[in-house]
């Protein structure tokens, strides 16, 4: 199934501990949340690491290269799109879509890249595109 | 302290309605109380700890409380989704165990149907202040089939389980919903049947879908005690236990689930094996729900659980291990998308011998119960419970 229409995405919801990640958004870079206390990097972003606990954590750029954990092509849906977890190459695995393709040659482990989708009156939203 | 022989469940009622348009929900909440309470040969007034989750109207347990007019002594409003009333059987043998109650009434009522609400297809925002996890989802449109079926999807990918061994899951239950007047759904359907439905969501098929239905259900958990004077078979809690799984900050792994920790915990504490359990209800909200758990919960090793549900082998009478003997969710009844209660009642039914004569396991002394609530693919709540008949 190619994907023919553009879906309207909603806006997501900005907090002040996130901002800088949506304004990196904004400007077509995905950030991720790294630790300097215990080295490893998280995903979604917090100012507290949530695997050591310490507040020593600091935004770093992703690559935008990553491959397919998992995915769905959610059929039931007035214009169906691809579910994905996509494991970065920094080391966290994300909630996203995979656009630009045709769904039906999806594989699981399959690499792809970064891109970034408008959505209804926010900061675009990091999908990724098969490499 | 253990809660191993400390209370009895006593008394328990599933509403038969599956589409409740004439029905308030707090009506429904009462309606299950009066009959499990019945069942048990006690009485409103004996009731003094009370348990509630998000399906409940109103603030907790309050609106509830009120609406009934109980006083307890009592109360826990704990929500992990469709498993909080396995967690609340537990949670309520702890309070008992600590003199805080000695009749513990859980309910649960919903009218998804009546309200027309689509439940697995559209992704929904909780309103209010967003979680933190929201902003970096909701946009994504995650659903409920969608997520669940991300982990068949790398279920398929690591181990090679396929969508025919999933549907041997369906198949099962429908052989067994036939039986129950109430079902939902009470054809039997075919392997073909359910990998030739509609697919939903990859590699996810209407008929690897649950139900979607109004009802509820109740259970009255005593303590040993009040269970001595009561004319009704004894159904012992041996073992209960709880565990959130989470992404783990981005250290997703979508081929276990929370059923891993709450599984060994409470054959610890039971002091029994899976080899044991002679019945087992297991959640149901999607085929590959069932499949992931009877592995995390040890009745097979990792990934074999599709070689494991093949051939029949869940079916009440032919199968080595019987489950959901009502039809369960996938074709009886999924009350407020919240099946964890029904899980105990088919259970406790089975324990006493009063399952249908088409679908009692024989000898059935000992008995698992496990709930999985929120979304196995994002997070959930799990909820373990081992049962004997005394």
């Amino acid at each position: 199934m190619a994907e023919t229409k553009e879906r309207k995405l909603p806006a997501p919801a900005t907090s002040p501990e996130t901002q800088a990640y949506w304004d990196a958004a904004a400007k077509g870079k995905l950030l991720v949340r790294k630790c300097t206390s215990c080295g490893q990097a998280h995903h979604y972003p917090r100012t507290i690491c949530p695997f050591c606990f310490s507040d020593k954590t600091e935004w770093i750029e992703a690559s935008g290269k990553g491959t397919i954990y998992s995915y769905s092509v959610m059929r039931r849906a007035p214009v169906p799109y691809a579910m994905a977890y996509v494991t970065l190459a920094e080391g966290p695995r994300m909630v996203t879509n995979i656009v630009d393709c045709d769904f039906d040659k999806l594989k699981v482990e399959q690499p792809v890249k970064l891109v970034f989708k408008p959505t209804d009156g926010g900061p675009p939203l990091p999908m990724f595109t098969p490499t | 302290m253990s809660i191993k022989g400390k209370a009895y469940i006593a008394g328990i009622y599933e509403h038969p309605t599956r589409l409740a348009k004439d029905l308030s929900l707090a009506q429904i909440h009462a309606e299950v109380a009066k009959g499990a309470l019945e069942d048990a040969g006690l009485n409103k007034e004996d009731v003094d700890g009370y348990f509630c989750a998000g399906d409940a109207p109103g603030l907790g347990p309050m609106s509830m409380v009120e609406y009934m007019g109980l006083r307890p002594r009592h109360v826990d409003s704990t929500d992990t989704g469709g498993s909080s009333y396995v967690l609340h059987v537990g949670h309520a043998a702890e309070a008992i165990a600590a003199g805080k109650c000695k009749v513990a009434l859980i309910t649960l009522a919903g009218r998804p149907r009546a309200e027309g609400m689509a439940t697995g297809t559209v992704p929904r925002s909780r309103g209010g202040t967003p979680t933190p996890d929201e902003p970096f989802e909701f946009p994504y449109g995650p659903t409920v089939v969608n997520m669940y079926a991300m982990c068949a999807m790398r279920h398929m990918y690591e181990f090679g389980t396929t969508s025919e061994q999933l549907a041997w899951i369906k198949v099962a239950a429908s052989h067994h919903a036939q039986h129950n007047p109430h079902a939902l759904l009470k054809d039997v359907v075919t392997v073909e049947e359910v990998v030739n439905s509609p697919m939903i969501s990859d590699p996810l098929h209407r008929l690897d879908c649950c139900v979607i239905t109004d009802g509820g259900g109740a259970i009255v958990v005593v303590a040993p005690e009040i269970a001595a004077r009561l004319k009704r078979p004894k159904v012992k809690l041996l073992g209960a236990s709880e565990f959130i799984k989470t992404q783990m900050g981005g250290k997703v792994d979508l081929t276990y689930s929370g059923a891993r920790f709450t599984g060994a915990a409470a054959f610890a504490e039971a002091g029994v094996k899976p080899s044991d359990i002679k019945y087992a209800s297991i959640y149901d909200s999607f085929t590959i729900t069932v499949l992931m758990q009877l592995e995390d919960l040890g009745f097979c090793e990792k990934g074999k659980g599709g070689r494991f549900v093949a051939d029949g082998n869940l079916i009440s009478g032919t199968g080595k291990l019987p489950f959901n003997t009502d039809g369960g969710g996938l074709c009886s009844n999924h009350p407020g998308n919240r099946g964890g209660l029904t899980k105990v009642l088919e259970a406790v039914r089975q324990l006493r011998g009063e399952a249908h004569p088409k679908v009692q396991v024989k000898n059935c002394d000992l008995a698992l119960a496990h709930g999985t609530g929120g979304s196995l693919g994002l997070r959930h709540g799990s909820a373990t419970v081992i049962l004997e008949r005394e």
